[in-house]
């Protein structure tokens, strides 16, 4: 039973989560603290704070940590897999029919028109970011920074994951300042 | 070695995607077209277009769907495996040490600290987007769908997927 409705939950969010993770966070919560009771309020801000010190989607981590909560390790990977799963065969499953028809030009073009628009998406969600960092670090610390990734990775061919890898060591090693200007730094982790 | 490869393709985006899915397509982008060279930008663009149409996050159904592609069934189980369990593992393994640090400034510095670098290979991939059009359908057309699809989702908030089915439309009639 509890399986039954773990999977059902998780499956609504995966399903209903447009827009990626941080559209998902508060539907779990109504699923998880509104609608089956499996934490509090304050349990749940928990998890999400939780969530957000480890790398990769929030949504997945979310259902996994609930799902391990509620009914241990099987528990886990259902959640994981009623989040995520539904949508994966909903898009192997469309892009599979598009490349079975990929001959016709009609179909070219339908793709040759797609790339523009996710060169928009991709360029908002840079603007997105780059705001951020500036927010953030401030404007001379993320120019700099900016700068030195784009010299590494675009013209020295370094791989990002070195780069972003040194990065975060950075981040953990320097000195942690009094928190008398740590501004509040939005959601934090979106997926 | 397949599986070995589609495995390492997600599992390094998974472990360095702070910041979430939109820090992750990048990394994702830099695995399968520049490194082990499955698809070129015009079928990742098919990918990303179609996964942001989809509700969901967006790391898992890439990984999902390439690693489908690359190795069928089991390559699209590894693929999800590398995105999702290395921060799932270490969430249970860590937890109480986790407990800890939820509040430690150090974790919203490593946010803080890659979000240039991720700001940067989005930007060089908008760019290459761009240009892939540009040589494909011309300069007007490129123009026309970036004005117009910019407009629809930042000014009149239009559903990202709703944009995507018009592109394709508009696509389907105009772009030959």
């Amino acid at each position: 039973m509890k399986h039954l409705q773990l999977f059902l939950a998780f499956f609504r969010v995966g399903i209903l989560g447009y827009g990626g993770g941080p559209s998902s966070i508060p539907l779990v919560h109504k699923e998880v603290v509104d609608k089956y009771k499996w934490m509090s309020d304050d349990e749940f801000a928990d998890v999400l704070a939780l969530g957000n010190t480890l790398p990769g989607p929030i949504a997945t981590k979310m259902a996994g940590y609930i799902g391990y909560r509620v009914a241990g390790i099987v528990g886990l990977i259902n959640a994981t897999l009623a989040t995520i799963v539904p949508t994966i065969i909903l898009m192997i499953f469309l892009l599979t029919t598009i490349s079975s028809v990929k001959d016709y030009p009609w179909v070219q073009g339908m793709t040759a028109a797609v790339v523009p628009v996710v060169g928009v998406m991709l360029a908002t969600l840079t603007w997105d970011f780059f705001k951020k960092s500036q927010k953030s670090l401030g404007w001379l610390k993320s120019s700099i920074l900016i700068i030195f990734s784009f010299f590494l990775m675009e013209i020295f061919g370094l791989h990002p994951a070195i780069l972003i890898g040194g990065l975060l060591l950075a981040a953990i090693i320097k000195k942690d300042k009094d928190p008398k200007k740590e501004r509040k730094i939005e959601r934090g982790n979106a997926s | 070695m397949i599986y070995w490869e589609i495995f390492l393709a997600f599992f390094i985006p998974g472990i360095l995607g702070y910041g979430g899915g939109p820090a992750s397509i990048p990394l994702v982008e830099n695995e399968v077209v520049d490194h082990y060279g499955w698809m070129n930008l015009n079928e990742f663009s098919e990918v990303l277009a179609l996964g942001n149409a989809l509700p969901g996050p967006i790391a898992t159904k890439m990984a999902g769907y390439i690693g489908y592609q690359q190795g069928g069934i089991l390559g699209g189980i590894v693929g999800i495996f590398a995105t999702v369990a290395p921060s799932l593992i270490l969430m249970i393994l860590l937890l109480g040490f986790l407990y800890k640090f939820k509040d430690s400034p150090k974790v919203k510095r490593m946010t803080t600290f890659i979000r240039p670098t991720i700001a940067v290979l989005l930007g060089v991939m908008a760019f290459s987007f761009f240009s892939t059009s540009y040589m494909d359908s011309g300069l007007w057309q490129s123009l026309f769908l970036i004005i117009i699809s910019f407009l629809l989702l930042e000014k009149w908030k239009v559903h990202p997927a709703l944009v995507i089915v018009g592109a394709m439309g508009y696509g389907a009639i105009f772009i030959t």
